[in-house]
């Protein structure tokens, strides 16, 4: 491999897992706090994708305004569906919260079927993105600059809220002993739905740029993505900010540089993350940086 | 009531169902026939989840997987050679895919072996996982059986599948396995092994304080579910004659949960009931999804409306009323006849 | 002590990350014996129960068994080698019946498995008579026949203690370990369960080992206790000795002042 392939690759990479780490923090934030795998977050991510499309569409809205719309009204979403399907359930069995996570995902998926149809889409992208960059003989695409750069300075943005913020410390509160969190008078509830809107509003902002890289839209376009930052987020461990950027960067790169170097391993593609999790999850059943959970007796 | 009572009483019931299915061969219609034939072969899938996830209490993801192997399985079994060499026309089949041929009954038991040994094989390292990771890793599971059967175009054909399977599932052969998984399932349930799966669902500490070793009975039912999960997808398989990969999507899995959950964990009853219901709601919205002719006028269908309704209502009954149809109540002969024995361990209905 | 010897703790010690939870444990107990284990709250008596039926490996020493090493060797097969235990905080199989409770015991001594049950083998058909039939004896020895058909959770507290001591007899063990089986009893019922102690152990040929905060319980029934706390063997002897204990005293008092505090 030349050092402009390699470059090229690793660009690609990054990319790809800028992407996949916003999705997985969504996850990793929720399971931390409700123990909750939100299967509805892959969806989330295919309607922040579509509110774009319908805002330059529909609505004329130029490229970046859209975009922000889109995010803010799907954070407010995610903020509803834990309110609806999530909140009722906070006493009963974990599975339960999990089965209905797994409905409101299906609906999710199907309401976009019938409203937007199952046909896929073409995208728009704003031509500056396209335009590659020629450095020597490497090529770089702005786009592959512009997405991990975003992503970057959203994380920041996160670690700032979960660190500097009074909901971020609510929220650290409330993901090592909710019980405690209640009797301390933290607003519980109100955390837990702003955990949701952050998760969800990044979630939308990584579909937006989702469409950017691979610029399709289709209903069922999160199931995969969102399979697979949940198996980064697991691998980085389970409820741990910083375990989900480091595994959805690393799982970006592990499938680019997998399939250049290995070119007849591109079918087998989408089942390398899953390879992967269950790979970690015999050796770790906690994942890599996730904490042991003890069954006391 | 005694036990001879009770299987006397089985077994007329099972001649009541014969009786009903030669009466619905002669005057229902292919589509209402499909609908019977479908109905089984959910109930073989839900009532092989419930032993797995509302009896022993393991929330397993993986069950597209183990009905595709089936349907791989019995399709090659099945398959005529030469409709083999009109299939694979992109790459030659092995050579023992092309000649592997058994008579339709020993196919089905061979796609519900296939399916056990994976889960056997799956069960080994993954039922150590709690439940949430135990789901999403039996759920990678699936996903990667789907992504074999796309690469390994020698053995299954890759994204064409088999067309034109021998379409030997009528509704004798469905409901003759209906009927042996029901019984394999009920007399395991209503034995004392039965209790001991109930044991690890409800406290697993408590289950290993007792002598059990929870990871060999958790294994057993895991791969007893795989088995009958093998054998509906091998029905399945020759009731629709075409399978692909695409066909055993994450939704496959989702439409049994859905009817588990709805019939209720733990209860087999519930889990026949729900066949019934969801299977006849499921076709009966179909016409939702197709365009229906008034005249020249033309109403559009609107895809994807019937999962938008099942997702709902599995919606409501996980919030509304959690323990589904039945709960964990089973139907009993002895309820039926209004009298309550002392000790109810009769064989399910 | 000169009966003989049906379980021997050989400095049991375990540690959890820093703590350590028990330092050093020694006890030898006589067969057909009833002994108790007691100390102030989080001195290190259950993980002491953990350590003997398996649940928790000791860092350092063993577990003697009739004669056998038992150290590390997983709950089931404890179990099977005849130690049965209750727990701290009942734990049912909440959704089974009574009944279903105690079969479930019963499974460790079953002979036929599950094919023999699938093609209606006549020895299993008996067999699961004679489990249901004892099972409903072990009912009757508890007082809980009447019950057989209610769900365990449904029981009151004392009966679910009771329905769990059934439960670990049906398994049919030489030793039984009880952790706090008068916990939220009343006096007429902790009064019953410490003569049913008596006559669980001669009709079942038992040797008891039991954690009670009770004094009265296990100063009534106990011929040998241990005491711990924090971890360590403060003292050990047959009750009269225990009670005058200066540091046994000062234990327990310093947890009271704590508590009124
Ligand atoms: N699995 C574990 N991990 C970490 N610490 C533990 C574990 N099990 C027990 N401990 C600790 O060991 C100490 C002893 O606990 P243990 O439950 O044995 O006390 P106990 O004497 O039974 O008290 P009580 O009377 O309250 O039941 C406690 O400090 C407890 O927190
Ligand atoms: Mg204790």
């Amino acid at each position: 491999m030349s050092l402009a392939m390699f470059v090229q690759h690793l660009l690609n990479g990054v990319t790809l897992g800028s992407l996949y780490a916003l999705i997985a923090i969504g996850y990793t934030m929720v399971y931390g706090i409700l123990r909750l795998i939100n299967f509805a977050h892959s969806e989330i991510f295919m309607l922040g994708a579509y509110f774009v499309f319908w805002g330059i569409v529909l609505l004329h809205l130029p490229w970046a305004v859209a975009m922000v719309v889109a995010v803010i009204v799907v954070g407010a979403l995610g903020v509803l569906v834990d309110r609806i399907a999530y909140r009722p359930l906070r006493d009963a069995p974990r599975i339960s919260a999990l089965i209905s996570a797994i409905g409101v995902s299906f609906f999710l998926q199907n309401l976009a079927i019938v409203v937007f149809s199952a046909i896929p889409r073409e995208v728009y992208r704003p031509d500056w993105l396209e335009n590659a960059i020629v450095v020597g003989d490497i090529r770089v695409l702005p786009l592959t600059l512009f997405v991990p750069v975003l992503s970057f300075l959203l994380m920041m943005g996160l670690v700032f809220i979960v660190y500097k913020t009074k909901p971020g410390l609510g929220m650290r509160a409330i993901s090592k002993d909710i019980e405690t969190s209640y009797a301390m008078g933290v607003p519980v509830n109100r955390v837990i739905a702003i955990t949701f809107g952050i998760g969800s509003a990044l979630a939308a902002a990584s579909g937006i740029m989702w469409t950017l890289r691979y610029p399709q839209l289709q209903p069922v376009m999160g199931m995969i993505p969102g399979f697979k930052a949940f198996i980064a987020a697991v691998v980085g461990g389970i409820g741990s900010i910083q375990g989900a950027v480091i595994g959805g960067i690393g799982l970006g790169l592990i499938e680019i540089m997998a399939v250049a170097v290995f070119p007849d391993l591109a079918g087998y593609r989408d089942a390398l993350a899953f390879i992967l999790l269950i790979g970690i999850l015999l050796v770790k059943p906690t994942g890599l940086l996730g904490e042991k959970l003890e069954d006391k007796v | 009531m005694d036990r001879k009572t009770k299987i006397l009483l089985n077994v007329a019931a099972a001649a009541v169902l014969s009786l009903f299915l030669w009466w619905a061969q002669e005057s229902f219609g292919g589509y209402r026939i499909q609908i019977l034939n479908l109905i089984a072969i959910n109930a073989i899938l839900a009532l092989s989840l419930n032993l797995i996830y509302g009896f022993t209490g393991m929330f397993s993801l993986g069950h597209a997987g183990f009905m595709a192997i089936g349907a791989y399985t019995c399709s090659i079994l099945i398959l005529p050679e030469t409709q083999k060499e009109m299939l694979f026309i992109l790459v030659s089949p092995y050579s023992w895919v092309q000649a592997a041929q058994a008579p339709f009954f020993l196919a089905v038991i061979g796609g519900g072996l296939v399916a056990a040994f994976a889960g056997l094989l799956v069960g080994i390292p993954l039922l150590r996982l709690g439940d949430d990771y135990l789901g999403i890793a039996t759920l990678g599971f699936a996903e990667i059986i789907r992504v074999l059967a796309n690469n390994i175009p020698r053995l299954t054909n890759g994204a064409l599948g088999f067309k034109g399977i021998p379409d030997y599932a009528n509704i004798w052969w469905n409901f003759g396995w209906f009927i042996i998984t029901l019984y394999c399932i009920a007399r395991i349930i209503n034995s004392n092994l039965g209790n001991v799966f109930m044991a690890i669902r409800d406290d697993e500490a408590a289950a290993k304080a007792m002598g059990i070793n929870i990871f060999r009975y958790k294994l057993l039912s895991f791969t007893i579910g795989a088995f009958f999960a093998g054998v509906g997808g091998a029905l399945l398989a020759s009731l629709l004659t075409t399978i692909d990969p695409k066909m055993f999507l994450f939704t496959l899995t989702f439409n049994v949960l859905m009817i588990v959950v709805t019939g209720g964990l733990g209860s087999l009853t519930g889990s026949v009931l729900a066949s019934i219901g969801i299977t006849i709601l499921m076709e009966w919205l179909r016409f939702v999804e197709s365009p229906i002719f008034i005249g020249s006028f033309e109403l559009k269908g609107i895809p994807g409306m019937r999962m938008v309704v099942f997702s709902l209502a599995l919606l409501f009954i996980i919030l509304f009323r959690r323990e589904g149809l039945m709960g964990m109540r089973e139907f009993r002969w002895d309820w039926l006849f209004g009298k309550f024995s002392k000790r109810g361990s009769a064989n399910g209905s | 002590m000169d009966r003989d010897m049906i379980l021997e703790a050989r400095d049991l010690t375990i540690k959890f990350g820093g703590l350590t939870a028990v330092h050093s444990f020694k006890a030898r107990i006589g067969k057909g014996s009833i002994v108790g284990l007691i100390g102030p709250n989080g001195a290190g008596k259950t993980t002491c129960f953990n350590m003997m039926s398996g649940f928790y490996r000791p860092t350092e020493g063993r577990v003697i068994f009739n004669g056998r090493d038992i150290t590390g060797m997983p709950p089931h097969l404890v179990c099977r080698a005849g130690i049965a235990r209750t727990f701290q905080n009942i734990r049912l199989f909440g959704n089974g019946t009574v009944l279903q409770n105690v079969m479930v015991g019963c499974h460790v001594r079953q002979k036929s498995n599950w094919l023999h049950n699938l093609f209606y083998l006549p020895s299993n058909l008996r067999e699961e008579r004679a489990v249901a039939a004892k099972s409903l004896e072990l009912l009757k020895v508890v007082g809980l026949e009447s019950f057989a058909d209610e769900k365990s959770r449904s029981l009151p507290y004392g009966a679910q203690r009771r329905l769990e001591i059934a439960r670990a007899l049906a398994t049919e063990p030489n030793f039984l370990l009880l952790d706090e089986p008068a916990a939220g009893m009343n006096p007429q019922e902790t009064n019953e369960l410490m003569d049913f102690i008596r006559k669980i152990r001669t009709e079942f040929n038992l040797t008891i080992l039991l954690i009670e905060h009770d004094m009265k319980v296990v100063m009534g029934v106990c011929e040998h206790m241990w005491v711990l706390d924090y971890g360590e063997t403060i003292a050990e002897g047959p009750p009269e000795s225990i009670r005058k204990n200066p540091r046994v005293i000062e234990a327990y008092l310093g947890e009271e002042c704590v508590a009124d505090a």
